[in-house]
């Protein structure tokens, strides 16, 4: 028997290899046959203004809730005790560093002491060279005229980081611990992590209303996965045996757990603060659509107006926040490591550090005290100036680079763009679901044709199934780019040590700021159209991609191409014979990822005038009666997310088995 | 030098008779089961007929250790040996119940442990056993006197009795030198020896250890062994040691358990295994030992026949072949083997030749 199965394997391998791609294109082309016969029907097209039933009732959902707020026992001892302590808790922090406080005209501490401060803390888990980045970028801040928006930014982040952490880590404790509870977990923090930013800010809105509270609600939401995971994989990686032998010599659980597996998961869960603080960071300036204040406002309104200069003002304040806030945190995760090697300094650190926190007390109290040191000095001229300087260089991009930047616009556009738009959106709705339900089956097998099918009718129930398809479209179109972008860089890198030494800072750098500042630059070159968000959504999704295929195509042994160089294959050969075929797998994880962060990107795009679902969502928070419709946008985007992410993945587990 | 009446280069009196004295530790019907419906496999006489695969095939059920008796006495060095996947480890960890026994008694001291509570348990680790794991187990962020102590920290020594006490060990130990550096900096060879510190710190009645060596480079493999003849020859402790390596089980153990899928194959001294293996398994393990280091007089002497001249050299039972070769060979007659006054057999030049010369002869 064994043998006969045997000699079965190979041959429906075979067969599945030679059909799989076939069968894409037979799809392909059975939807293009159909579409040239039935363009035109069935598209559920919705216009602007237009609402269906299901809108309408969300709207009188959200109504409801509104009148039933003080009086439903759920809101009135739940829902509403929540926003109340985390409320206290923003405006608490808000009185000591952004907000007027106690009848004062400046906050508790001024510029002057938090710079102090921040300093002094940069030092003490860190080192001398990011306290003095730290220093100098929150003193940029004040150069700007953007002092209070920061602090606002700050404000909000450090609240909602405090309160991710206090969640995140006994959850992730708990989660490293116990394999149910890990088990439980893992697929709520995989759907959380899946969703683009956006979609978490309408239904929270519902229950907590708009406003900084409710921004530090969902920035909690958004950065406490990072933190359990990150805990929870600590916790699991300390090695077996170290448990074991702590068991054997007879460690109680609660020995075990102080004594051997904290500290020693000590540097992990400091990287895990430092992907928490960089989540809150992004979600902040996201949450200015639900009226969080800050930074994020200042780049939204300027959005919004297309006024470049001061967007991109804001938007540099927000990357410096982001470099400070992670080169500091990388920083302490270092130090963690590093501790004992000092020497001498160890032994001079204790009364360092106790003296550089009585500078910084005496700054802080100068800035409680004088004004000069409460309120930043100047007018923010360095801010205008850059902001005219943007504006200068926008001005002359449009008028020199125009032919340029049309011509790659147009071009792609009207060459990649249009056309796969109008099939989507022109085709009637059942062939387009049947067509995504049949490469999800063929792609990743029938669960993932399943989840498909399921994703497909919820969208039409939606009702927003033509801006649905409108961006998926973009999507696709992005994603497209993101892995040609991938594939070139990623190759590069992975077969030359050399570029994977320059790019990967970079890369790095760019992962780490909020999605909503690579607007900005797009917004300056392409205006106000898809494409703008499009070529954000590329470069935001680029550097993951890149790097995991960098990763896919060096973990190829050195022994097989070893033997192909030896087989007589030329560059050319070894990358698409040998190379990149065996770093499929990761070539499809790079597809999944790219996929999510360009669908988080597209929808943000809804900002500057790439319309369909994100700008559904962006109208539902401005406009009372396209509420409910925002919320079936947020509802559509899950859906096209989770669409994807599972097809994806049911493909990259195919891919690797 | 004439050896007469040889001692052989190591005690041998417990293992003459493992059975005098109150074992430490005996097990009994010992079954350990992973699996769905693990608790039933050992009851059911049926499923005990079956092979592992077979069990896996009908239950699901792998059956790691099944029905393993022995008993290990004070001051022994107990050895199990076995290829991977033979359920050695698991055997071990199933002795402090670091893995959780399915079925069977094991009595320590003339207790049951499997009928300990969480504290009582927890107490016999913390003074009774230790161990010493293959891959060492120390905390990176830990001095290696810290590490040492950790056991004793555990327990709620003072700190001032436990670092006297870890320091003590440390220099027992051979790392006198290093006790303020960090496992990261030691060799491998260095890091078991701290491995080792702490497990003797606790000063425990048992010591087991989990192929401690395994990991190890040859040359240090060998010196760390030394290092627990000579431990043992100093402290005296009662050791059960795991290992996959004939030759290591062969140069440490009083006794060696063998062990095939998780079930016992033979039990006895090394020159048992190798004179009178119990089946082909071993047979075919012992086959490459050089049979004249642990074969001993008793198992290639001849009964004497009349015609046979008695009055040669004599020599006792349990000298091993090898040091018995040059007296044999100078010898003009027959080597007379004499226990206790009592003749039980000659040795003449071919017995000795058959097993020097003929390592494949047959046994």
């Amino acid at each position: 028997m064994a043998a006969v199965a045997d000699a079965t394997v190979p041959v429906a391998t075979i067969r599945r290899k030679v059909s799989r791609p076939m069968v894409v294109a037979a799809i392909l082309v059975v939807w293009l046959v159909l579409f040239a016969a039935l363009r035109g029907r069935q598209t559920l097209t919705l216009a602007a203004a237009d609402l269906t039933a299901l809108h309408r009732w969300l709207n009188d959902v959200n109504d409801s809730i509104g009148a039933n707020r003080n009086s439903n026992p759920l809101f009135l001892y739940f829902f509403n005790e929540i926003r109340l302590v985390i409320d206290n808790l923003v405006t608490f922090v808000q009185s000591l560093i952004s907000q007027p406080a106690d009848g004062r005209p400046v906050p508790q501490i001024g510029w002057l002491g938090v710079v102090g401060v921040t300093g002094y803390v940069s030092w003490a888990v860190g080192n001398w060279r990011v306290a003095l980045l730290a220093v100098a970028g929150f003193t940029f801040f004040g150069l700007q005229g953007l002092w209070q928006e920061s602090m606002d930014t700050l404000a909000l982040t450090l609240s909602a980081v405090l309160v991710a952490l206090l969640i995140g880590i006994p959850l992730g404790v708990w989660a490293g611990l116990s394999d149910r509870v890990n088990r439980i977990m893992t697929p709520f923090l995989d759907f959380m992590q899946t969703m683009p930013t956006f979609v978490y800010l309408a239904p929270l809105t519902l229950i907590f209303l708009i406003g900084g509270a409710s921004a530090v609600i969902t920035t909690v939401i958004y950065a406490a996965p990072p933190a359990i995971r990150i805990t929870a994989h600590a916790i699991r990686s300390v090695p077996e045996t170290t448990v074991e032998a702590a068991d054997s010599l007879g460690a109680t659980r609660m020995q075990q757990l102080v004594k051997v597996l904290l500290p020693m998961s000590k540097r992990t869960v400091v990287m895990g603060v430092n992907q928490t603080i960089m989540a809150a960071l992004a979600m902040v300036t996201i949450a200015a659509l639900i009226d969080a204040p800050g930074l994020g406002k200042t780049v939204m309104q300027a959005l919004t107006s297309l006024d470049v200069g001061t967007a991109f003002n804001a938007g540099l304040a927000i990357v410096v926040m982001a470099i400070v806030l992670d080169r500091v945190t990388t920083a302490a995760a270092a130090r963690t490591e590093a501790r004992r090697t000092d020497g001498w300094f160890l032994k001079w650190r204790r009364p360092l550090l106790g003296a550089g926190g009585v500078a910084a007390a005496v700054l802080v109290y100068l800035s409680h005290t004088y004004v000069w040191a409460a309120e930043f000095p100047g007018d923010g001229t360095v801010g205008s100036h850059l902001a005219s300087g943007a504006d200068t260089a926008t001005t002359w991009m449009q008028d020199h680079l125009f032919g340029l930047t049309n011509a790659l616009r147009d071009a792609l556009t009207n060459g990649l763009l249009n056309p796969f738009q109008t099939l989507l959106t022109d085709s009637p709705w059942w062939l387009v679901g049947a067509v995504l339900v049949a490469l999800g089956a063929v792609l990743g097998g029938w669960r993932a044709g399943v989840t498909a099918a399921v994703c497909v009718g919820l969208l039409v129930g939606t009702g927003l199934w033509s801006d649905s398809m409108t961006t998926l479209a973009s999507t696709a179109v992005a994603t497209v780019l993101t892995m040609l972008a991938g594939v070139v860089f990623g190759v590069w890198m992975g077969r030359s040590a050399l570029v994977d030494g320059l790019l990967r800072p970079t890369l790095d750098a760019a992962q780490v700021m909020p999605p909503f500042v690579y607007l900005v630059p797009f917004l300056a070159l392409f205006g106000a159209t898809r494409f703008t968000a499009i070529i954000a959504g590329v470069v935001y999704a680029a550097p993951v991609a890149i790097k995991i295929i960098a990763d896919g195509v060096r973990n190829v042994p050195e022994s097989t191409v070893e033997a192909a160089t030896s087989a007589g294959c030329n560059t050319w050969q070894i990358i698409t014979k040998v190379q990149l075929p065996m770093a499929r797998g990761a070539l499809t994880l790079a597809t999944n990822q790219g996929l999510i962060y360009v669908l988080s990107m597209v929808v943000l795009g809804g900002l500057v005038g790439a319309g369909a679902l994100g700008y559904d969502v962006v109208a539902g928070f401005s406009q009372g009666e396209l509420y409910g419709k925002g919320l079936a946008a947020g509802l559509a985007i899950v859906l096209l997310g989770v669409m994807f992410d599972r097809i994806t993945q049911a493909a990259a587990r195919r891919t690797r088995a | 030098m004439t050896p007469a009446q040889t001692e052989v280069s190591r005690p041998r009196d417990t293992s003459e008779d493992p059975r005098d004295g109150t074992p430490v530790i005996s097990v009994r019907r010992l079954w350990k089961v992973f699996g769905p419906k693990a608790d039933e496999v050992p009851g059911s006489e049926e499923l005990c007929g079956l092979t592992r695969r077979e069990l896996m095939d009908r239950t699901g059920c792998t059956a790691a250790v099944r029905d393993v008796n022995f008993e290990v006495s004070p001051g022994e060095v107990f050895v199990v040996m076995g290829l991977s996947g033979s359920g050695k480890s698991t055997l071990v960890r199933c002795l402090t119940r670091l893995i959780e026994p399915t079925a069977g008694e094991i009595v320590f001291e003339g207790e049951d442990i499997r009928d300990a509570d969480a504290r009582r348990l927890r107490e016999l680790r913390r003074s009774k056993f230790s161990m010493v794991f293959q891959h060492f187990g120390l905390l990176p962020h830990r001095k290696v006197v810290d590490n040492v102590a950790f056991g004793l920290e555990i327990r709620g020594m003072s700190k001032a009795e436990r670092m006297k006490r870890a320091m003590e060990t440390v220099e027992l130990v051979g790392l006198a030198g290093y006790e303020n550096s960090y496992p990261d900096q030691l060799s491998g060879g260095m890091q078991q020896r701290v491995g080792l510190a702490r497990a003797l710190a606790g000063d425990p009645d048992v010591l087991f250890f989990d192929e401690p060596f395994s990991a190890l480079d040859p040359l240090i493999r060998r010196d760390m062994q030394s290092e627990v003849i000579r431990l043992h020859h100093e402290v005296g402790k009662t050791m059960v040691f795991i290992t996959h390596d004939l030759s290591e089980a062969l140069k440490l153990g009083d006794r060696i358990l063998i062990m095939r899928d998780g079930k016992m194959v033979q039990c006895g001294t090394g020159d048992e295994l190798v004179g009178a293996p119990a089946d082909d398994y071993v047979r075919d393990f012992v086959k490459d030992v050089p049979r004249g280091d642990v074969l001993t007089l008793r198992w290639i002497m001849r009964p004497a026949e009349p015609d046979d001249a008695l009055d040669g050299p004599e020599l006792g039972p349990d000298v091993v072949v090898r040091e018995a070769t040059r007296a044999v060979l100078a010898a003009e007659k027959p080597v007379k083997v004499v226990e206790n006054g009592k003749l039980l057999g000659i040795v003449g030049d071919e017995e000795i030749l058959s097993v020097v010369a003929g390592q494949e002869g047959g046994a």
